[in-house]
């Protein structure tokens, strides 16, 4: 049977899905962001790679690896990569637009409350439970992050990163200065450990 | 004190540190703490605690804690001068580098250099954990409702949203 003969009872291979316009990147990207309680990463990844399929899972982790390579808010860096390769500037900026417009103007909202009502005791006794359970959630994602590096026992990177805990979080030092100090030091050392390995 | 004057420092301040920003939004709150509350004194510990609960409970990225931060220093254009100068530098620089290079190629290098900073933005993670526990938790109930949702969130595989409403509801019945 010839694979161009969907008549013949087998259903046809998917049509290569079509690429999607600025306003249909605009949505997308709103519709992801405004899934995303909590960072976006997970739907975005659904939404590109398994409903739309407008990128595979090798495309996509390759785009995110650059974004996540430079500097900036992750996310924000895929939607101006992902809208560029689909439709050029334009939209880089529709996508752009559609990840940041819709959170914006909830937390604008949100914060034209809390401007009228902050003060109000109920109010500030739920933010302050709120609060606190909200750093518990970014020390359990930390803990999750650190646990290869604690399994893989590589005390030079946890030497670096107690380092830069010390200098950022207890000294209160600068971020651009440590940053400007430790990078340079982590990527030699990173370079040199792995130099000894592959000896 | 919302005049041009205090929007350019929030677009100088926030367009810089975005350019230090490795590893996400999380690594870079003791930045926005440190301009926002030691240099600048925008706001009081409390009032950033409050910012990043309101940015946790709303959907979106999680840079958008810096929105709070422009609308409460100069209202609606602040927010939308710190959103911007947070967002629009570091991605014309990913725009850019994009176009240039398709793809990583073969180079050993963006995988070495992105190795190379992972322990510091997991570093930086846990000095934001440390500078806001300092904010949010004033009681030893505080500390605890954070230790219990750090362990819940570790340990199960609990939607994090559940997490917030119960620290929510907890505060309301003043329990924190």
């Amino acid at each position: 049977m010839s694979p161009d003969s969907p008549a013949a009872g087998l259903p046809p291979d998917p049509p290569p899905p079509a690429l999607p316009g600025r306003f249909a990147l605009f949505l997308a990207f709103a519709k992801m962001s405004l899934a995303g309680f909590g960072g976006v990463l997970v739907f975005a990844r659904r939404a590109i790679v398994d409903r739309h399929r407008w990128m595979t899972a090798d495309e996509f982790n390759e785009t995110f690896a650059l974004c996540h390579f430079l500097p900036g808010p992750n996310i924000v860096n895929l939607s101006v990569v992902f809208g560029a390769r689909i439709r050029g500037f334009s939209g880089s900026i529709a996508a752009f637009a559609g990840l940041l417009a819709p959170p914006f103007l909830i937390v604008t909202t949100l914060a034209l409350l809390y401007a009228h009502y902050g003060d109000v005791p109920a109010l500030r006794r739920v933010l302050n439970g709120v609060s606190c359970a909200a750093v518990g959630l970014l020390l359990a994602v930390t803990w999750r992050m650190m646990l290869p590096l604690l399994k893989r026992r590589e005390p030079v990177a946890l030497a670096m990163l107690v380092a830069v805990f010390i200098a950022v979080g207890v000294v209160r030092w600068p971020l651009p200065q440590v940053l400007l100090a430790t990078i340079p030091l982590s990527i030699a050392a990173t370079w040199l450990m792995r130099r000894r390995r592959a000896a | 004190m919302t005049g041009i004057g205090t929007l350019f420092t929030i677009a100088l301040a926030f367009g810089w540190l975005s350019l230090f920003a490795v590893g996400g939004a999380a690594a870079a709150i003791p930045e926005i703490h440190r301009i926002a509350v030691e240099l600048n004194h925008w706001m009081t510990e409390a009032q950033f605690a409050d910012a990043f609960a309101i940015a946790q409970l709303s959907p979106g990225p999680n840079v958008l804690i810096v929105t709070l931060v422009g609308f409460h220093v100069a209202g609606i254009a602040g927010a939308l001068v710190a959103t911007l100068a947070m967002c629009v530098p570091t991605a014309a620089l990913a725009y850019a580098v994009s176009r240039l290079i398709n793809r990583a190629g073969d180079s050993p290098w963006p995988a070495l250099v992105q190795a190379a900073l992972v322990p510091l933005s997991i570093g930086l993670m846990a000095a934001s954990g440390l500078i806001l526990a300092f904010a949010a938790d004033g009681s030893v109930a505080a500390v605890a409702l954070t230790l219990v949702a750090a362990v819940l969130a570790a340990a199960t595989s609990l939607n994090p949203v559940w997490l917030l409403v119960a620290g929510g509801v907890l505060g309301l019945l003043g329990w924190i």
